[in-house]
C-alpha cells in the first residue's frame, strides 16, 4: 500500500462528465419491512463519481438502502434509478462489499478464487478461467492492495485483509458504483487510514462512484463530496459541505456534535463537551488515555498518527473525536 | 467363566474379499464416496453440517414405515430425507434458529422411527441395519441406483458449480451479483437428501456424519482449492470405506465401525497438520 499523505486525499473527485445521469436516484421512495416503515419520502439524487458517506442513528435503515439500490428489496412505494436502470437490474456494474465480510470462513478458498468468483461466480454451466479473467483477477487484487497476497486462504488472513479480498472481489468486474457497508468497523487505525487511500484512488484515478455506509465520518472526511443522512425516517442528500454542520449532525446522532476545523483546514467532528445534558454518560476519552489502547503495536499507532497529520496537531481527530459512540 | 468374545483373525479374508457380497460392497463404496466427497465440500461450505446429520434422523421414519409396508428401505427413507431437506431448506436463515427447528425435527422423527419399528417384527428386524447400516448386504439393484444418482449428482454439480459455490462462501454479496440463492438452496439439499439416502445404506442412518462430513471437513484442511478438497474427499472417504470392508474381511468387527474409525483417524491427523501450519 502506498502511503498517501491526506493532502493529497482531498483532490476533489474528477469533474462531471458529459454524461451527468445521476448514479442513484430515489423519486418518493419508501420502505417497509413486515408493516413497519423503515423510511420514506426519500427524494434525492446523487451525482457521478462522487463519494458518499451514508450516515444515521442504529436501525435507520442505512443497510436497507444499499440493498434497496442491489434491488434486492423492493420499494413499498415510490422508485429508485441505479446508473439511469431500475435498481437490480444492472447490478454487474455495482461492485458491493457486505459487512459480513469478516465472518469466520470454513472454505479453503483463496484470495485469488474468491476475487475470480466476484468474476464468474454468476455463471452456470462450464467455463474454463480465460487470461484475460486472469489478468483482470491480478489487476483487481492489485488495486485492493494486495497483489502479494493471491495465494493465501481466506481463512489464514485477518480481518482486514479479507477486507480487502472483498474489495477486489467487487471490483474485479470494472463496477461504476461501489457499496460498502461499514468497511471501517473492524479495521484499526492504520487499517482504516490504508482504506480510505484505496477509495480515494478509486475514485480520482477511475472516477468511481462510491457510497460508503458509516458510523463515524471522520476518517472519511478528506475525500467526501456528499452524504446520504437518515434523519427522522426520511434519508436526505446533501453535499458535505452541508452536512457539516453542529446542529444538523447533533440532530442525526441523537446526542451533542461539534463540527470543528483546524487551521490547516482539516475539519472533524466529535461531541460537544461543554454543551452535553448533565447527568449523560460520556465515552470520552484523553488523547493520551486514547493513545494507551492503542498501545500494542506502537510504533504503528505513531505512524498511523502521523499519517493523518496529527503532528501538527496536538488534540488529534483520531484520539478525542473517535469515542464518540 | 470367560466371556464369549470371539474375536480372531479370519485367515480365508482373500476369499471373502472376492465373494460376490463384498464385490458389491466395494463397488458401492466407490460410488457413494463420489458423492459424499463432493456433496461433503458444500455440506462444510455452507454450514450445514448439522442438518446433514439430521436429514439421516429424518429419513429414518421413511424406512422404519416403508419396511411396514413392504416398501424398498431406500424409498422411504430417500423420500422422508427429501422432505426433511426441503422443510430445512425453508426453515428461517439465521444458524440458531435452523439449529433448533432441525434439532427439535431430528428428535421428533427419531421417536416416529422407533414407533414404526415396533408396529411390525420385520420393521424391528430392520433397524439394527438402518441405525448402524449393512454395507455387506447391498445388491446389484441398489447398485444401478447408486450409479444413477452418482451421474445425475455430478451433471447437476457440474452445471451449478460456480453459483453454488458462490453462494456457499458468500451468500450477499452471490445474490447481489444475480445468483439465485434461494433456489441454490433447494438445490443443494435436495443434492443433500439423495447423498444421505444412499450413504445411509452403507454406515446407517447414526454415523453417518462421519461419512459425509469427516472426510470433507478433513480434506478442507489440506487441499489448497475446493476443487482438490472434493477429491480429496471423495478419496478419503473411498479409504476409509474399503480399508473397512478389508478390516472386517480379516477380523469379525462390523464394517460400519472400520469405517467410522479410518475417517476420524484421517480427520485427526489432518487437524494436527493443519494447526501444526499456523
Amino acid at each position: 500500500m502506498t502511503t498517501q499523505h491526506p493532502s493529497a486525499a482531498t483532490t476533489p473527485a474528477t469533474p462531471p462528465t458529459s454524461d451527468d445521469t445521476p448514479i442513484v436516484e430515489f423519486s418518493d421512495a419508501s420502505v417497509s419491512r413486515g408493516g413497519h416503515t423503515i423510511w420514506s419520502h426519500g427524494n434525492f439524487s446523487i451525482p457521478k463519481g462522487t463519494v458518499t458517506a451514508i450516515v444515521g442513528t442504529n436501525g435507520a435503515g442505512k443497510t436497507t438502502l444499499l440493498t434497496i439500490e442491489l434491488g434486492l428489496l423492493p420499494l413499498s412505494h415510490g422508485h429508485v434509478r441505479v446508473l439511469g436502470k431500475p435498481a437490480g437490474s444492472i447490478n454487474d456494474r455495482i461492485g458491493y462489499v457486505p459487512q459480513s465480510y469478516a465472518s469466520d470462513i470454513d472454505s479453503n478458498i483463496t484470495a485469488e478464487q474468491s476475487v475470480g468468483l466476484g468474476l464468474t461466480g454468476a455463471r452456470f454451466g462450464f467455463h474454463r478461467q480465460s487470461a484475460q479473467d486472469k489478468q483482470k483477477i491480478s489487476d483487481a487484487l492489485g488495486m485492493a492492495g494486495i497483489a502479494d497476497k493471491a495465494s493465501l486462504r481466506l481463512s489464514e488472513m485477518s480481518g482486514g485483509m479479507r477486507q480487502r479480498v472483498a474489495i477486489a472481489q467487487a471490483l474485479v468486474a470494472d463496477p461504476d458504483l461501489l457499496l460498502l457497508d461499514e468497511p471501517l468497523a473492524n479495521l484499526d487505525l492504520a487499517g482504516q487510514r490504508g482504506l480510505v487511500d484505496v477509495l480515494s484512488q478509486l475514485n480520482s484515478t477511475f472516477g468511481m462512484s462510491i457510497q460508503v455506509v458509516a458510523h463515524d465520518i471522520n476518517m472519511l472526511l478528506p475525500i467526501l463530496t456528499g452524504a446520504v443522512y437518515l434523519l427522522d425516517g426520511h434519508p436526505h442528500y446533501s453535499p458535505i459541505a452541508n452536512v457539516m454542520d453542529s446542529k444538523l449532525l447533533t440532530h442525526l446522532y441523537g446526542t451533542k456534535v461539534e463540527v470543528i476545523k483546524t487551521p490547516q483546514g482539516d475539519m472533524f467532528v466529535r461531541p460537544d463537551q461543554e454543551e452535553e445534558p448533565a447527568g449523560r454518560r460520556q465515552h470520552l476519552h484523553t488523547p493520551k488515555e486514547a493513545a494507551s489502547f492503542h498501545a500494542e503495536p506502537k510504533g504503528a499507532a505513531e505512524r498511523s498518527a502521523s499519517a493523518a497529520g496529527a503532528t501538527e496537531n496536538p488534540e488529534s481527530p483520531e484520539s478525542s473525536g473517535r469515542q464518540a459512540h | 467363566m470367560t466371556a464369549d468374545l470371539k474375536f480372531a483373525f479370519d485367515p480365508g479374508w482373500q476369499e471373502v474379499l472376492t465373494a460376490p457380497f463384498m464385490v458389491n460392497a466395494l463397488i458401492a463404496g466407490v460410488l457413494i464416496s463420489v458423492a459424499a466427497g463432493f456433496i461433503g465440500y458444500f455440506t462444510v461450505a455452507r454450514r450445514s453440517t448439522f442438518a446433514a446429520h439430521a436429514l439421516a434422523h429424518i429419513g429414518l421414519p421413511g424406512a422404519t414405515g416403508a419396511v411396514l409396508f413392504g416398501l424398498p428401505v431406500s424409498l422411504g427413507l430417500g423420500l422422508f430425507a427429501l422432505g426433511g431437506a426441503l422443510t430445512i431448506g425453508a426453515l428461517g436463515k439465521k444458524a440458531s434458529q435452523r439449529e433448533i427447528a432441525t434439532g427439535t425435527i431430528l428428535a421428533f422423527a427419531m421417536g416416529v422411527g422407533l414407533f414404526f419399528s415396533r408396529l411390525s417384527s420385520s420393521a424391528a428386524e430392520q433397524m439394527q441395519s438402518i441405525l448402524f447400516g449393512s454395507i455387506l448386504t447391498i445388491t446389484q439393484g441398489q447398485l444401478l441406483g447408486f450409479a444413477i444418482f452418482d451421474i445425475v449428482l455430478l451433471i447437476v454439480l457440474a452445471v451449478t458449480y460456480r453459483p453454488l459455490l458462490f453462494s456457499s462462501v458468500d451468500e450477499q454479496v452471490a445474490q447481489a451479483k444475480g445468483v439465485p440463492v434461494a433456489v441454490m438452496n433447494v438445490v443443494f439439499m435436495a443434492m443433500l437428501a439423495g447423498v444421505i439416502t444412499i450413504s445411509v445404506q452403507a454406515v446407517g442412518t447414526l454415523l453417518i456424519f462421519a461419512l459425509v462430513v469427516t472426510p470433507a471437513a478433513a480434506a478442507n484442511g489440506i487441499a489448497r482449492s475446493p476443487f482438490r478438497a472434493m477429491i480429496g474427499a471423495v478419496v478419503i472417504c473411498l479409504v476409509s470405506i474399503w480399508g473397512g470392508l478389508l478390516v472386517s474381511s480379516m477380523f469379525p468387527t462390523p464394517p460400519s465401525f472400520v469405517i467410522v474409525t479410518i475417517s476420524t483417524l484421517i480427520w485427526a491427523v489432518a487437524r494436527a497438520i493443519e494447526s501444526r501450519k499456523h
